[in-house]
C-alpha cells in the first residue's frame, strides 16, 4: 500500500523491529530503551518547534489584546473568545467567515472524494493513452493557487467572462453571477477546485488500487461476481483506508480554502464567500490584533479537530490501521 | 498538503493602496521581534545632522522600499538612479513588492533591524504606523528644508500629521477621476468633446445611451472602483464618513444613503449591468462598452498604451450638493530601525528632499505633485490629463488620521457591495456596515491608547 499511512506503519515496524534486535544483543540496557525515541528524535524535534510551540504561544497569545509592535499587551483572560461567541456586529463576520467555509468544505469534498475515485477506476483499465490521460488529469495540480485563481476570475467574471460568453453564445442568458452572486459563488469556486485538485486524489486512488492483489478479483470472478460485485466486495473494502486517507486531507484541505475565493470572489457578495482563514489573516496581519486573531484560529482548529476525529470513528471503524 | 496555502496577489491596478489589510502569509503570531521602544529615535529627536540639506558623512548604502509594482515603478526607479549618479557617498537601493505585502511585512522588518530606512506610504496608514513606532516623526526635516504648509495643498500637508507631530512628506495626491469613453459617447449620439458635469447631464447621458443600447456607466460592487465612487458621492452629498474625531461612523446619514441610493438607481434603471465582477467596469470601458468610468488618476498611462482607444479624464462630475473627490497620497516616511546610524537618517532626509524638488518627473506616472511650485511649474503643465484632475486638489477628502483607520476599508466595501449587488437596501446596508465600523473603531481607540 503506497499512502502515506502504509509508509508511516512499516517504518513503525521497523522501528520496532530495530528496538527489540538492540534489546537481545545488548540485553535490557539503557541505550536499547532509548534507541525508539532516538529514531523518533529527528521529527519530534520539528514537532515540537513547528507546531506545539506555536499552538502552545497561539494559546498564550489568544488571552491578550496582542500587537507585538505596542509596549502595552494588556492581559484580557477569554475576552477574545467571549466577544466571538456574543454575536456582536464583526463576531458576526467572523461566524459568516466559519460558516463560507463549512459551506465550501460541504460542496467540495464529495465530488473531490468520488470524482477522483471514478477516474481512477477508468485510468486503471488497459487502454490506449493510458499514461498520457494520467499526465493529462494530474496536470493542473502543478499550478499555484495565484495561477488558478487568475485564469478562474478571467473565465468566470460576470461582465466580461468567457463563461458567460459563451453560455449566452449557445442561447442561455449568459449574465450569470459566477464571483458575486449565490449559488453561483460558489459553484465556480468548487468547480475551480475540483478542476485544480482532482488530479492529486486520482494519483492516490490509482496507487491504492494497484496495490490491490489481483488474486482477489479472480477470487471474486470464480465465484460468478459482475463487475459491480467485484468493485463493491473487492474495490470498495480494500481502498478504505484509502479513502479515510484521501476524505481527511480533502477536508483539511477544503477547510483551508483561502486563495480561490481571495482571488476569485475576494468574499463576495457581501462577505458570503470570505472564508475563515481570510477573515483570520486579515485580523491578524491586516488589523495587526494578534490576540483575537489566534482566538480565532483556534476556534478553527478545534472545530477541525472534531470533524477530523469524527471522520475516524464513522469511515476507521473495525479496522486496524 | 500545501495546495491551499494562502498567496499573494493583487491585480496591479490595485496596487496603490493597501486594503484592510488582506495581506496573507499565514499566521506568524509567534517569534515576532521586541518592539522598537528602546531606539532613542522614538523620542522624536531625529534631529542630527542638516535636516536633510546635504550629507557630508562617510558613505552610507539606504534601503529604499515601496509598492510601485506597476507602470510607476520604473519612473521612481529613474529618479533613484539619477540622484545617486549626483551623489557621492549616498547609495539608495530601491525594494519594490505590492503594498498589501509591503504594509504587512515592513513593521516586522523594521522591527527587527532588517527594513527599509526610508520608505513611501499611503496618506491613510501614517497613523497606524505613527502609532506602532515603524516610523519616525520628521518635524525637523520639514522645518530645515523650509517645508511649510504654504507649499503644500493644505489638506494633503495636514494630513501627514498624527498626534502634533508630521511623520510624512507628502509626494504626490492621486484623485479618482472621471474618464469617458469618446466612441462610446458618439454611439449614443453624445458630444464626445463635453461629457456631462451634473446630475441632470449625467442622467440625461446615460439615458440616451441607454436608448441605444449601451449600459453607460457601470457600477462596481467592490472598493475599487464602486467603493471610491460611493466614498466621493457621500461627500458630494454634504456627508462625511467619520465624525471629526474619528471615533464615530456616520456615513449612514442623508449624505451615504443618497450616494449609494444614487449609484444603486444607476443598475436598477439598466444604465449599468447588475452584479460587475472585480475590474470589469475599467475591461468594458477599454472594451468599448461602457462610456463613464470613475477611476484613479494612475489609469492614465494605462489608457494610453491602448492604441485604439479614444477616451478623456476631467474631474468627477457634480452629482450632489458640493464638489468632491476621492484621493490618497504617497508620503515619504523613515523608519524607526532598531539601532539605527544616524548617518543614514541624515543621508536619508537629503533623499527624500531631492525626489519631492524633481517631483515634475513623478508627476508623468500618473499623479499631481502634493508640493505648489512643482504643481505651478511648465513641466507638470504639459501634461494634460494630470493637470485636469489636478483641478480637484481643493476638494478632495482624506480620512481622518486615526491608527486602524484603513481597518474600516473592508466594511465599507461590504456595505457598498449588499447595496450595489441589491441584496439590501442603501439604508440598511449602511446601517449593518456603520454599526460594524464603530465597533472596529472601538476596538482600535482601546488598542492604541493602551
Amino acid at each position: 500500500m503506497a499512502t502515506t499511512e502504509g509508509a508511516t506503519g512499516s517504518v513503525a515496524r521497523t522501528i520496532r523491529k530495530a528496538a527489540k534486535g538492540s534489546s537481545k544483543s545488548v540485553g535490557a540496557s539503557h541505550a536499547g530503551a532509548l534507541t525508539p525515541y532516538l529514531f523518533m528524535a529527528p521529527y519530534l524535534i520539528l514537532f515540537a518547534i513547528f507546531v506545539l510551540a506555536p499552538l502552545v504561544s497561539a494559546l498564550w497569545i489568544s488571552l491578550h489584546n496582542w500587537d507585538y509592535l505596542l509596549p502595552g499587551k494588556p492581559f484580557t483572560g477569554l475576552d477574545n473568545y467571549t466577544d466571538l461567541f456574543s454575536g456582536t456586529g464583526t463576531a458576526g463576520l467572523f461566524w459568516q467567515s466559519m460558516s463560507a467555509t463549512a459551506q465550501f468544505t460541504l460542496y467540495s469534498v464529495p465530488p473531490l472524494v468520488l470524482l477522483p475515485l471514478g477516474v481512477a477506476i477508468v485510468l486503471n483499465q488497459k487502454i490506449p493513452g493510458q499514461k498520457v490521460f494520467r499526465a493529462i488529469y494530474f496536470a493542473p495540480y502543478v499550478l499555484g493557487v495565484a495561477v488558478v485563481g487568475i485564469l478562474w476570475r478571467y473565465l468566470l467574471d460576470p461582465s466580461v467572462g468567457l463563461i458567460n460568453y459563451y453560455l449566452g453564445r449557445i442561447g442561455f442568458s449568459g449574465d450569470l453571477p459566477w464571483t458575486n452572486g449565490l449559488p453561483w459563488a460558489w459553484i465556480g469556486l468548487v468547480g475551480a477546485t475540483v478542476w485544480w485538485t482532482l488530479g492529486f486524489n486520482t494519483i492516490i486512488y490509482l496507487a491504492g488500487l494497484q496495490g490491490i492483489p489481483r488474486d482477489l478479483y479472480e477470487a471474486a470472478r470464480v465465484d460468478g461476481a459482475n463487475n459491480w460485485q467485484a468493485f463493491r466486495n473487492v474495490t470498495l473494502p480494500q481502498l478504505r483506508p484509502v479513502i479515510l486517507f484521501v476524505t481527511t486531507v480533502t477536508i483539511l484541505a477544503s477547510a483551508n480554502v483561502f486563495g480561490q475565493s481571495y482571488l476569485i470572489t475576494q468574499g463576495a457578495p457581501g462577505g458570503d464567500t470570505r472564508t475563515a482563514i481570510m477573515y483570520i489573516t486579515d485580523e491578524g496581519l491586516g488589523r495587526f490584533r494578534m490576540g483575537s486573531a489566534a482566538a480565532m484560529s483556534i476556534i478553527l482548529a478545534a472545530a477541525l479537530a472534531i470533524i477530523g476525529a469524527l471522520n475516524f470513528r464513522f469511515l476507521g471503524k473495525g479496522d486496524d490501521y | 498538503m500545501d495546495r491551499m496555502r494562502p498567496t499573494r496577489t493583487r491585480h496591479t491596478r490595485r496596487d496603490f493602496m493597501v486594503m484592510g489589510g488582506s495581506a496573507t502569509a499565514g499566521l506568524i503570531l509567534a517569534g515576532c521581534g521586541g518592539g522598537p521602544e528602546g531606539n532613542p529615535a522614538v523620542s522624536g529627536s531625529t534631529g542630527s545632522g542638516s535636516g536633510g540639506a546635504s550629507y557630508s558623512g562617510p558613505p552610507v548604502q539606504l534601503a529604499f522600499w515601496n509598492g510601485f509594482t506597476g507602470g510607476d515603478g520604473p519612473f521612481m526607479q529613474q529618479l533613484v538612479k539619477d540622484f545617486n549618479a549626483e551623489q557621492k557617498n549616498i547609495d539608495v537601493k530601491m525594494v519594490v513588492q505590492e503594498w498589501d505585502d509591503f504594509y504587512a511585512k515592513v513593521p516586522q522588518a523594521v522591527s527587527s533591524g532588517t527594513g527599509p530606512d526610508v520608505a513611501i506610504m499611503h496618506i491613510n496608514q501614517l497613523a497606524t504606523n505613527a502609532a506602532r513606532t515603524v516610523i519616525l516623526p520628521l518635524d525637523d526635516v520639514a522645518e530645515n528644508l523650509k517645508l511649510t504648509e504654504s507649499d503644500f495643498n493644505p489638506i494633503v500637508w495636514q494630513g501627514g500629521e498624527y498626534n502634533g507631530q508630521r511623520y510624512g512628506i507628502p509626494l504626490d495626491v492621486h484623485p479618482l477621476g472621471f474618464y469617458y469613453n469618446k466612441k462610446v459617447m458618439e454611439q449614443g449620439g453624445l458630444d464626445p468633446e463635453s461629457p456631462p458635469t451634473t446630475n441632470d447631464e449625467y442622467m440625461a447621458a446615460v439615458e440616451d445611451l441607454k436608448a441605444k443600447g449601451i449600459e453607460g456607466s457601470w457600477v462596481s460592487p467592490f472598493l475599487f472602483t464602486g467603493g471610491l465612487q460611493w466614498e466621493s458621492l457621500v461627500w458630494q452629498f454634504g456627508g462625511d464618513l467619520y465624525s471629526d474625531d474619528g471615533t464615530e461612523a456616520i456615513f449612514n446619514e442623508q449624505g451615504g444613503v443618497d450616494a449609494l441610493t444614487w449609484m444603486v438607481d444607476l443598475v436598477k434603471g439598466g444604465y449599468s449591468p447588475k452584479n460587475v465582477g472585480q475590474d470589469a467596469e475599467t475591461i468594458a470601458f477599454q472594451n468599448g462598452k461602457n462610456a463613464f468610468l470613475w477611476n484613479g488618476i494612475w489609469m492614465i498611462n494605462a489608457f494610453k498604451e491602448i492604441p485604439d482607444l479614444e477616451w478623456g479624464v476631467t474631474q468627477l462630475p457634480q452629482i450632489g450638493t458640493e464638489r468632491a473627490a476621492w484621493a490618497s497620497s504617497h508620503n515619504f516616511v523613515i523608519t524607526n530601525k532598531q539601532d539605527q546610524d544616524p548617518n543614514k537618517i541624515d543621508a536619508s532626509k537629503v533623499f527624500v528632499n531631492w525626489v519631492i524638488d524633481h517631483s515634475a518627473e513623478w508627476a508623468q506616472s500618473g499623479q499631481v505633485p502634493a508640493q505648489n511650485s512643482v504643481r505651478e511649474s511648465a513641466a507638470f503643465n504639459k501634461l494634460n490629463e494630470q493637470s485636469a484632475l489636478a483641478e480637484q486638489l481643493p476638494y478632495v477628502h482624506f480620512p481622518p488620521p486615526v491608527p486602524g483607520i484603513g481597518d474600516v476599508d473592508t466594511i465599507i466595501e461590504r456595505g457598498v457591495q449588499e447595496g450595489v449587488l441589491l441584496k439590501s437596501d442603501p439604508q440598511q446596508a449602511l446601517d449593518d456596515a456603520a454599526s460594524q465600523a464603530d465597533e472596529i473603531l472601538a476596538e482600535n481607540a482601546e488598542k492604541y491608547q493602551a
